[in-house]
């Protein structure tokens, strides 16, 4: 349960940019072994790429490319934050990110499948 | 004038060798107030309860506790704002140790706004004239936006980064130092620098908001230590150039 004190957009904000970029941190190298089969391993890069052809996989790669960009479009709040001499109205700026990355991920999910 | 309702009401009890919520019935009152809550159970219920208060109109700053998990001022927060159950719980402000019930230790808090370099640094002596100062120059501006501060320590406890880490000086007290820094008749800008940019400072900050969320007096103490932060780098910048 989320305490009384944390109930608040930019608390939510601060949570979903640490766990976007865990979730990236242990993302990476996976997607660049992956890669590296299309060098390394042909044969395993295309069974590799039938299997991610199924629904399931493309509503986690949907995600994947949510958490991606909320984690880019919450860096870049923050660091306009930090960097701007001018605070902004963070709470709008936080939920920009978020509608901003549902309608990125959004995008590529109907082109997905 | 009684409203006719009672209320529960939960308050904390005891010191650092162990605590407890204590349930009281209190009568509801028009324009009720959080402190005449906790008032009136030590007027007429336990004369031991022990809190804190001085002025009850939003000045001093030493009212502030934790009401129903949220940090506030309890002489301006109305009991029809937070007791929509029927219930309040009232602890002491987190993140500072607690003497006794609602009453916690403040050193803490001043001696980190002292580790701030959050005093006044005088340039020039009584027997000079006081420097005059243009109120609408773009540091002056950010100064006042900092400077009603009541150090009433509602920030500190809403501070996650505060409860996490015991070395940081926490969001008043580098909101202060920001209010200082932007002072033209302050002379301290290399020592607020370096107190700021030092562990525990302004750059341990995460930006999560709380402080600014829940100041009773509306400021906004995570854009100060923004504002720190990039003084902060810029100093460093100009010393490694």
């Amino acid at each position: 349960m989320i305490r009384p004190h944390r109930r608040h957009p930019l608390w939510f904000a601060y949570l979903l940019h640490r766990v976007s970029g865990s979730a990236l941190a242990l993302f990476l190298p996976i997607h660049f072994w992956m890669l590296s089969l299309a060098l390394n391993d042909r044969e395993a890069l295309d069974d590799f790429l039938a299997w991610s052809d199924r629904g399931l996989v493309k509503a986690a790669e949907f995600g994947l490319v949510f958490l991606l960009a909320v984690h880019l479009f919450g860096g870049l709040r923050l660091l306009a934050l930090e960097w701007l001499p001018w605070s902004g109205p963070q709470k709008t700026l936080a939920a920009a990110a978020v509608g901003l990355s549902l309608l990125v991920s959004g995008i590529f999910f109907l082109q997905a499948v | 004038m009684s409203t006719g309702g009672v209320m529960t009401v939960a308050v904390w009890r005891g010191g650092p060798e162990g605590s407890a919520f204590q349930e009281f019935r209190v009568p509801g009152q028009k324009s009720q107030t959080v402190l005449d809550v906790v008032i009136w159970i030590q007027q007429y219920r336990d004369p031991t309860l022990s809190y804190r208060f001085a002025c009850r109109v939003g000045m001093c700053g030493s009212c502030a506790m934790t009401v129903n998990g949220v940090p506030r001022w309890t002489c301006r927060t109305h009991v029809k704002r937070v007791a929509k159950t029927g219930r309040i719980e009232i602890a002491p402000l987190r993140s500072l140790p607690v003497i006794k019930d609602l009453a916690v230790d403040m050193d803490p808090f001043f001696e980190k706004w002292v580790a701030a370099e959050g005093r006044f640094h005088p340039q020039r002596t009584r027997d000079q004239p006081v420097r005059e100062t243009k109120p609408q120059t773009r540091r002056r501006r950010q100064a006042d936006a900092a400077i009603e501060c009541i150090n009433c320590a509602v920030c500190y406890a809403a501070c996650d980064t505060v409860a996490a880490s015991p070395d940081y000086l926490g969001p008043a007290a580098l909101n202060r130092a920001w209010s200082l820094l932007n002072d033209d008749k302050d002379s301290g800008t290399e020592a607020i620098l370096a107190a700021a940019g030092a562990k525990g400072g302004c750059h341990s900050c995460h930006a999560m908001g709380s402080c600014t969320r829940f100041c009773p007096n509306e400021l906004d103490p995570m854009a100060s230590i923004a504002g720190l932060k990039r003084a902060s780098i810029a100093a460093a910048l100009k010393r490694k150039g």
